[in-house]
């Protein structure tokens, strides 16, 4: 079975149905209803590397839709500290389990991993790669807070090289007609081959290390972080850290609806005093994370979501 | 200079496999992907800079005794795509063969990228690259989608 490696897995027809899913879900994901559509399935948590939110909205996610969850567990502790390939833990895990999400270090590792396994594979971040899930969540915010996906204006500032939030994220953007704005120091720029793609297909972009006066007219700021662990020179990283800090003070010229987002953990490129403005909508994101990937998990293990969630679930 | 007269530079062999027409100083990566080197107990001479009326100088190479098979000229597509290729048989040209650049290569080259998942070399899955462009030729690591710097490539021969 085919799992979600990158968003090319998705026509914009399923990520369309995926978000009308992820919506119908909301009342499940707030625990408010109790819907167990995912009973006796067994979702595999393949973290090789930190996360916070993703394995857990995953986790969550699958508890909530009636599901249950391994995990890998402390990469230290487990068979790959002793020299397992990706190939033999992935035929174990195969063996457990109904679906994998998975993060791994190396670029590339979901692929990999789906071409070892019978199971689906979610792809929860591969290296310097792709984020799909993660995707999935933020189209899900941007819907949410526009009422569409289509012709808005984009601004994605920060680290857009190393980021795989933004390289999904920008693919799917540019499949819905949105204008992109990249905001970056130059050495964190999107990477070329991304950017030849995008306008391959079409993409409207413009790169700048400017963020401030792309602002104005945007729908949506997308920021992200610095990522230090991606910097083999510290200097370099010094050099670029902190090179935006949006604060309240800077937002007194956008559009009302425009919407503030990050894929979190933030460092100190969004101030604390954006928190409370109308635009801020990092947490309700991370939120998000939850239905988005509900909708991901039903849509893979090919279970229908009810068009009437409310008559379909029960009280907890 | 004609055609023929640089081929008399050396001499016709008796049985194994002519492969004309490569691009010029790929001779030498021509033998690496062949898997040809000092180990090699066949005679093999070697024609480097010689002039071409189609391509302004080219490289040969003659391989005696030994008849090349499709999947190893295949592998040639990405240093020498257009190599006239002839198995000689009793001094006469018994069969020609195109290399035929395919939708991918499998286990020809590894990826050029550092950080891919395949540069664990104990992974068992083959190494697969897309061709995403026949002209200009353009390839990509099927599993972290990297496009290829080619003259790295050349080097990262299995």
């Amino acid at each position: 079975m085919t799992g979600l490696i990158t968003m090319d897995d998705l026509t914009n027809e399923e990520i369309l149905k995926i978000l009308e899913d992820a919506d119908k879900l909301l009342p499940v994901a707030r625990g408010e209803l109790y819907l167990p559509l995912l009973q006796g399935r067994i979702l595999g948590n393949l973290f090789f590397e930190p996360s916070t939110r993703t394995r857990m909205s995953f986790e969550t996610a699958m508890k909530r839709l009636g599901g249950d969850v391994v995990n890998l567990g402390d990469v230290k502790t487990s068979s790959v500290v002793k020299g397992e390939t990706l190939f033999d833990t992935i035929q174990m895990v195969d063996g457990y389990t109904d679906i994998i999400a998975m993060r791994h270090p190396r670029q590339g590792a979901a692929q990999y991993a789906q071409d070892s396994a019978r199971v689906p594979i979610l792809n929860g971040g591969d290296g310097a790669g792709h984020h799909p899930t993660q995707t999935m969540l933020d189209l899900f915010t941007i819907k949410q807070a526009h009422g569409k996906l289509d012709g808005l204006k984009v601004i994605l500032a920060g680290d857009l090289r190393f980021g795989r939030t933004v390289h999904s994220l920008s693919h799917a953007l540019t499949r819905f007609g949105c204008e992109l704005v990249f905001a970056s120091p130059d050495i964190l720029k999107m990477p070329p081959e991304i950017v030849s793609d995008l306008k391959a297909h079409g993409g409207d972009i413009t790169e700048t290390e400017d963020l401030y006066s792309m602002m104005e007219d945007a729908d949506v700021v997308y920021m992200t972080r610095i990522q230090k662990e991606r910097f083999s020179d510290e200097d370099e990283y010094t050099k670029v850290a902190g090179a935006y800090k949006l604060h309240a003070n800077d937002l007194s010229d956008v559009k009302a609806g425009m919407i503030i987002m990050h894929p979190l953990p933030r460092v100190d490129e969004i101030h604390p005093s954006v928190d409370s403005t109308r635009h801020a909508r990092y947490f309700e994101q991370a939120f998000n994370g939850v239905v988005a990937r509900m909708a991901l998990l039903c849509k893979l293990l090919g279970v229908e979501v009810p068009a009437d969630v409310e008559k379909a679930g029960g009280a907890l | 200079m004609s055609n023929e007269h640089s081929m008399r530079r050396v001499t016709a062999i008796r049985n194994g496999t002519v492969i004309d027409h490569i691009p010029q100083g790929q001779a030498l990566a021509v033998l690496d992907m062949l898997g040809i080197s000092d180990a090699t107990s066949v005679p093999v001479s070697l024609v480097m800079n010689v002039p071409s009326k189609k391509m302004g100088n080219k490289d040969i190479i003659k391989v005696e005794d030994r008849e090349l098979t499709q999947g190893e000229l295949d592998r040639l597509a990405l240093v020498a795509p257009d190599a006239n290729v002839a198995i000689i048989r009793a001094y006469t040209v018994a069969e020609k063969m195109i290399i035929n650049l395919g939708d991918e290569m499998v286990n020809v080259v590894r990826c050029t990228m550092s950080n891919c998942i395949t540069s664990n070399l104990r992974e068992p899955l083959p190494h697969r690259m897309k061709v995403v462009s026949r002209d200009p030729l353009e390839l990509r690591c099927h599993y972290c989608g990297r496009p290829q710097d080619l003259v790295k490539l050349v080097k990262n021969v299995i």
